[in-house]
């Protein structure tokens, strides 16, 4: 299924996406071509899977794996076959981590087996697009279980306007992907959250502005 | 030569090859200037410059492609640049969130302008546009509810749709004018005169501004541009037009002369007011999608002023069709 997947993204997503959006990269040869890498980004809607997606050539994709919610991604069949098959997730299952399982054993497996793993470390979709929510630390567990690995500060700007949270039509709007210099396992969790959040944020702010106010506030106008 | 391709040749009408013999010499000089040895081979000026000839090319090859094979390639090729534009305006342009609908439904008086293009309904569409979009848009916003920013906002689709969507739309109309309306070459010729003398205006403005340019015309708005390079962009361009305009065009007399003296401002106005935009919102560039350039408005926005003008001058002086 693998030529599927590439044919799919490269034939039609990665043409779509830059019609829809114009998928301006700044720092694009800061992007990994080969694994094992993360991919830390931003997550404000489906579209910033589908820009991250467009962003590498063939030789690179097939390693290109996001990381995304079993209990949504595989909710029913044929959102579970395009998950796996043309997005390429790698499962993990939210709902089990009270339980003390190794939720993210998969994650942990497909970057030993060489791939690179796109994290939305939000965990969710942000409702608010101008403010990240607080970050979760998935991504540090799987940096300190390999403290080689670089770990890449993804921002990606518009994608919230696009497709926001709760609607089904993608609007054409610019988005950009910003991409951050490598981070490592700092040695303790804390301050390797601290530093992937100011990663971020210093690449929000290389972004070209946003001028969308939210409801009722219109303060920008 | 076989003769299906002799006998294509001989239908091309000789001033569009000389033209765009004309083009391909200046690409190619361009070209060599941009990857002559030099001893900062990786400098960023450098690969800039080479990065925005390479874009040329790109540019100059879906042109000719399009204008080759027709009105309704030409009409196809400019619907997307319109697209594109659009796209780029009304994302760095404020917006309020529950303008979405709106945007998207702005988007449709794309299909809509070019459907009257087709369809070679001119009178639909020059009121599409600026009469019927201007007073739907409003009311649709007002249906929404939102009436903080209300004004700015209606504002904002009104300018896009206008410069984004309706101006660029008369090169495609300028190429439904008939063989026997512009004898010279065809309507190919009229639209091949109006891009090359934006084009050569705006380059003319710089290279002499970058020669002789002392005093600043508009420092608050475009701190680089010249008194003496928006002159001699304008002698230059006149020149140009009233060189060339016989040659592409049926323009003469006082129709040619005004429409030579009155294009290179109109160029120069589509600049700055693009200028002003964008100073206005923080960026340089309108997005990154011409490698080289920055976004389809960077390259458009003396278009979206010389066109309509060039439109009616043509339409005023020297054409039956319109």
């Amino acid at each position: 299924m693998g030529w599927l997947r590439l044919a799919l993204l490269i034939l039609i997503a990665r043409p779509l996406a830059r019609l829809i959006t114009g998928l301006d990269v700044l720092h694009a040869e800061r992007l990994p071509q080969t694994g094992p890498a993360i991919l830390a980004a931003n997550h404000a809607s489906h579209v910033d899977t589908w820009l991250l997606l467009s962003l590498f050539p063939a030789g690179t994709l097939a390693r290109v794996r996001p990381v995304a919610a079993a209990d949504y991604f595989l909710a029913n069949p044929a959102l579970s076959w395009f998950s796996r098959n043309v997005v390429g997730i790698v499962p993990v299952e939210r709902k089990r981590i009270e339980r003390g399982a190794d939720v993210l054993a998969p994650a942990k497996a497909a970057l030993a087996a060489g791939d690179i793993l796109v994290i939305f470390p939000e965990g969710t979709r942000g409702a608010d697009l101008d403010h990240m929510a607080v970050l979760k630390p998935g991504v540090a567990m799987l940096a300190s279980e390999a403290p080689t690995t670089p770990v890449i500060p993804v921002w990606i700007q518009g994608a919230g306007r696009v497709l926001p949270k709760g609607t089904w039509l993608a609007a054409p709007l610019t988005c950009c992907v910003v991409v951050g210099e490598p981070l490592f396992w700092t040695g303790d969790r804390a301050s390797f959250m601290t530093a992937l959040r100011g990663a971020l944020e210093a690449l929000a702010a290389e972004a070209p502005p946003l001028r969308w106010s939210d409801r009722g506030t219109g303060e920008q106008l | 030569m076989p003769p299906s391709l002799d006998n294509l040749l001989r239908a091309i009408p000789a001033p569009l090859l000389l033209g765009l013999g004309g083009v391909i010499t200046a690409l190619v000089a361009g070209t060599v200037a941009a990857w002559r040895p030099s001893k900062a081979p990786s400098s960023a000026g450098r690969l800039q410059l080479q990065a925005r000839m390479k874009s040329w090319w790109v540019i100059v090859g879906l042109l000719t492609a399009a204008l080759a094979l027709g009105w309704q390639a030409t009409a196809v090729l400019f619907a997307v640049i319109s697209f594109l534009a659009l796209r780029e305006f009304l994302s760095l342009a404020p917006a309020r969130r529950e303008d979405r609908l709106v945007i998207l439904l702005s988007y449709l008086t794309i299909p809509a302008s070019y459907l009257f293009v087709f369809l070679h309904i001119y009178m639909f569409y020059l009121v599409f546009v600026p009469v019927w979009v201007f007073l739907a848009t409003p009311a649709l916003m007002a249906l929404i509810g939102q009436t903080r920013g209300y004004l700015a906002s209606t504002a904002v689709l009104h300018w896009g749709t206008m410069t984004c969507v309706y101006n660029i739309g008369f090169i495609p109309l300028l190429m439904l004018v008939p063989r026997w309306d512009a004898p010279q070459a065809g309507a190919t010729g009229l639209v091949f005169l109006l891009l090359l003398a934006t084009e050569a205006n705006d380059v003319f403005q710089f290279v002499v501004g970058k020669l002789l340019g002392r005093r600043k015309i508009l420092p608050s708005v475009s701190p680089n541009k010249t008194w003496e390079g928006f002159l001699g962009g304008w002698i230059l361009t006149t020149v140009l037009i009233l060189w060339l305009g016989p040659v592409f065009t049926p323009l003469k007399g006082a129709g040619l002369w005004i429409t030579a003296a009155a294009l290179p401002p109109a160029g120069f106005a589509g600049d700055v007011t693009f200028s002003a935009i964008k100073r206005d919102l923080g960026v340089k560039d309108t997005s990154g999608f011409i490698p080289g350039h920055g976004g389809v408005l960077d390259r458009l926005d003396s278009l979206t002023f010389t066109a309509p003008l060039y439109f009616h001058l043509l339409a005023l002086f020297a054409l039956e069709t319109y």
